[in-house]
């Protein structure tokens, strides 16, 4: 017995030790550690996370409070072959579901558990980034797009013939770009180290002045100006600045950063170098979702040759700067793409927004002066760079200066990447991705705005819609109901449990959708439903709560027969069926005459519908 | 020395110095804000969101939110304590919390602010999570079912047992307490009843063995006054903590 503990002990320490040692036994690298821990082992057990703990001398229960935050670790063992679906809206549409269910089927396995031999477990996980190509999956955290039934099957004899995933069939994880409109930005060719080097030649504090002339808006949704960001972080008391570039696409429907980490990395982390150059920064980190793992050896090697050619590293372009960029990796938390709860997860700690202020250009990654900035408005400070921030305002709108990608998706002809100018307007847009017959968009993602179509001609701008990018069309065959019903689970999921009104709310919501969903529905819901989406709206603790009930409050106001054609009756209605919860009873007692159902009146099994 | 500095809260004016929160200040003028999560020895911590007041329009967590002058806060108004009332709902439906049978009844927090909100029910449907409870420490009870989440006793534990007894893990609605043990039980931690951490429960999660309804139900602190009176009481006492020992 003795034996054998301590040859686990010693497996788990041969596993432990290299990774340990890569991470200096730094308690800020936890998540990293518990990550590659995971990559290697499958799963962290109980005693894993006892001796990482242990080695970076952190209380037991804060290590297996990061590990349990993160839906991409697991504490418990999980199939050989970890399948997980993505279960956005659009994946819904193109029949993800179905394909789920024919998958757990044919490997004998039931959603969220793991077969009795092991191999395999199967699940649903929140949109992977894939909507231009869905539906798709990540099976052991590399991505799968464009299944169908073929695939699926074909993918069931592979994962019963237990082949590594080496040799699985190449083009099962090829991801397209799908650059359907290109315009300033991805028109630019940029021979890596030309817009630092022109940004070197106006000065630190004349390459400042440019951004701000160009009035660039952050490009993640909330569209706070860039220049005013770096000139606060700037400025800030501090000598040790931070760059951090948010590649944490986890918005249902957003997927330009991928293609931006795909094909314009240059791009990428030259504007963080251009940032850094701006604030005084030397240390950068590109912190990328979890779901995007299979760029980091693609980007590392980029990251690779810019140090090479002496683009990173000590000395930047003979300037005498230093700046270095290191990325690290999420694990499947929507709410790190909030700014401070993203530098949490930096600091290895659960990803739990914070007080604000002080603001991270204050007080950010270990109480340094920080800048966070989206994938997309790094990449724009090049084109400042490059044409000057006269040139870049002149494109778009007084407000919104400049162009905007845009990740389509949903029911249209030609899902993908467009970049237009701010202020093209929805119905502009629908006529380009060939969508004929929408009767609303979702843009800017789960938390964004639900565009009705008598409203089509609004405009992508701060201005008018603001949006991080996404923009899901719905056709007129698409239940709305039910695409806020995704969406409201999204953000069950997704809630961190920080502060009451998220924490309880999110779940309360969706269980009044899933009650109106299951036919049980009454108007005294709609009213509840109404009063949880105000409390998520003025007392939640950050912009994940606060939006949280935007999809429902979208659609309640713009589509409301679609809640009110599944309410039963105008008064109240409990959320089960009391005569089919004796369903059971009845077959024990193998009766199913009158006397065994209660009367129509308190049950609505028998009554016509 | 400059001229005081004053806000307005309901109309009334409160001085203030600088760095001081809205609560911090309205408390020292003798003006009570609900609160759960918030303690006099610790930063603020903004889970609980009972203290939320509206500063011109918008809603603010009042434990964290700096004083400014002139401010305009609205906080004992029908339309906040309606919002603070369902989030007590919210707190009472996430968790499994039974006050006639409960030890800490007459001397929790969380019951105490219902009885002052007037909150007459539970309104939404509860969640009746399974929370197992760890009798293996000899002299403390841990009761998960009643956990509002408010960080008191990890804060405790870290910050002034330096022990680091308890921590959070899991996310959203599955969020719960974890001791500092592999065999994730109290009893085999350093925990101890003499811990400040086992003595700053605001509900009924860490009780005391062998201390079971000492002083009956009916004769305890929220019983004899309402919390909104007990916490001025406090402030006036001690300028300090104002958690209610058994």
């Amino acid at each position: 017995m003795e034996a054998a503990v301590s040859t686990a002990d010693s497996v788990l320490g041969s596993v432990l030790e290299p990774i340990l040692a890569r991470h200096r036994r730094d308690p800020v690298r936890l998540l990293q550690i518990l990550r590659e821990v995971q990559e290697t082992m499958g799963h962290i057990s109980p005693a894993a996370l006892t001796a990482i703990a242990r080695a970076l001398q952190l209380p037991r229960a804060r290590v297996e409070g990061v590990a349990g935050f993160y839906s991409f670790l697991y504490l418990e063992p999980v199939g050989q072959y970890r399948v997980l679906f993505s279960d956005n809206a659009t994946d819904r549409l193109l029949g993800n579901l179905e394909l789920m269910a024919t998958m757990c089927q044919k490997l004998w396995v039931e959603p969220g558990k793991v077969s009795e031999d092991g191999l395999v477990s199967i699940d649903t996980t929140s949109c992977t980034g894939m909507c231009d190509q869905g539906p798709a999956l990540l099976v052991n955290g590399w991505p799968i797009t464009r299944l169908t039934h073929q695939r699926v099957n074909e993918i069931c004899e592979l994962i019963r013939a237990r082949k590594p995933l080496a040799q699985w069939p190449r083009e099962y994880f090829a991801v397209a770009d799908h650059l359907r409109r290109k315009d300033l930005l991805l028109n630019s060719v940029l021979e890596p180290g030309a817009a630092l080097r022109a940004a070197i030649a106006r000065g630190a504090e004349g390459w400042l002045a440019e951004v701000q002339k160009s009035n660039l808006r952050g490009r993640g949704g909330a569209g706070f100006t860039t220049g005013v960001k770096w000139e606060a972080c700037r400025n800030a008391p501090g000598t040790d600045r931070v760059i951090v570039c948010n590649a944490d696409e986890g918005e249902p429907g957003t997927f330009k950063d991928r293609v931006l980490l795909t094909s314009y990395a240059d791009h990428v982390f030259e504007g963080m170098t251009l940032a850094a150059y701006a604030v005084g920064a030397r240390q950068g980190f590109l912190y990328l979702r979890g779901e995007y793992r299979y760029l980091l050896e693609p980007l590392e090697g980029v990251l690779a040759r810019r140090r090479a050619d002496g683009l990173l590293g000590a000395n930047v372009c003979q300037a005498g700067f230093d700046f270095d960029i290191e990325i690290h990796l999420g694990a499947g938390a929507y709410v790190c793409g909030e700014e401070s709860a993203l530098i949490e997860s930096l600091e290895g700690k659960r990803g739990t927004p914070r007080i604000r202020p002080p603001f991270p250009v204050v007080k950010g990654y270990l109480g340094r002066p920080t800048v966070v900035n989206n994938v997309e408005t790094l990449a724009k400070t090049v084109l400042v760079a490059l044409e000057g921030g006269e040139n870049f305002s002149a494109y778009g709108t007084a407000q919104s200066t400049g162009t905007k990608l845009l990740s389509i998706s949903g029911d249209c002809a030609f899902p993908g990447i467009y970049e237009y100018p701010f202020g093209v307007s929805i119905a502009q847009v629908l006529e380009d991705c060939g969508a004929t017959d929408a009767q609303a968009v979702q843009v800017g993602g789960a938390s964004g705005i639900c565009v009705a179509a008598y409203e089509f001609q609004r405009r992508i701008a701060y201005e008018d819609v603001p949006t991080a990018g996404a923009f899901m069309v719905f056709d007129s065959s698409r239940d709305l109901f039910e695409v806020a019903r995704n969406f409201v689970h999204f953000f069950a999921h997704e809630s961190c449990g920080f502060c009451t009104p998220c924490r309880v709310g999110t779940s309360l919501l969706k269980n009044f959708m899933d009650k109106l969903a299951d036919g049980h529905g009454a108007k005294y819901d709609l009213a509840d439903i109404e009063w949880i989406n105000r409390l998520l709206k003025n007392a939640s603790h950050c912009g994940l709560g606060t939006s949280a009930a935007n999809p429902v409050i979208d659609t309640l106001v713009k589509f409301r027969p679609a809640y009110e054609r599944r309410l039963q009756s105008l008064e109240f209605e409990p959320a089960f069926d009391l005569d089919k919860s004796l369903a059971c009873a009845r077959r024990m007692t193998g009766r199913d005459d009158p006397q065994a159902h209660l009367s129509s009146e308190f049950s609505s099994e028998e009554s016509p519908r | 020395m400059s001229a005081e500095k004053k806000f307005l809260l309901d109309g009334k004016p409160v001085t203030f110095n600088d760095g001081q929160t809205i609560l911090e200040a309205a408390r020292g003028a003798g003006h009570y804000i609900p609160h759960l999560c918030w303690h006099p020895d610790f930063p603020a911590h903004g889970s609980c969101k009972l203290c939320i007041v509206k500063v011109g329009g918008r809603h603010v967590s009042s434990c964290a939110m700096p004083a400014k002058e002139g401010m305009e806060v609205e906080s004992n108004t029908p339309e906040m304590n309606g919002e603070r009332r369902a989030l007590l709902q919210m707190l009472f439906v996430e968790g499994n919390h039974f006050c006639p049978s409960c030890e800490k009844s007459g001397n929790c927090q969380l019951q105490a602010l219902a009885y002052d909100l007037e909150m007459l029910s539970a309104h939404f449907n509860h969640f009746y999570p399974d929370r197992p409870v760890d009798a293996s420490h000899p002299d403390v009870l841990l009761d998960f079912n009643r956990c509002i989440f408010c960080e008191l006793c990890v804060r405790a534990s870290r910050e002034m047992d330096g022990k680091n007894i308890f921590a959070l893990t899991n996310r959203g609605i599955k969020k719960h307490l974890v001791v500092n043990a592999e065999s994730g039980r109290l009893g085999d931690t350093d925990f101890a009843a003499s811990d400040r951490a086992a003595n700053i429960c605001p509900v009924g999660v860490i009780l005391h063995k062998r201390q079971g309804f000492a002083k009956p139900i009916g004769q305890r602190t929220y019983d004899e006054k309402p919390i909104s009176v007990v916490a001025m009481e406090c402030v006036k006492a001690t300028e300090g903590a104002e958690e209610v020992k058994s």
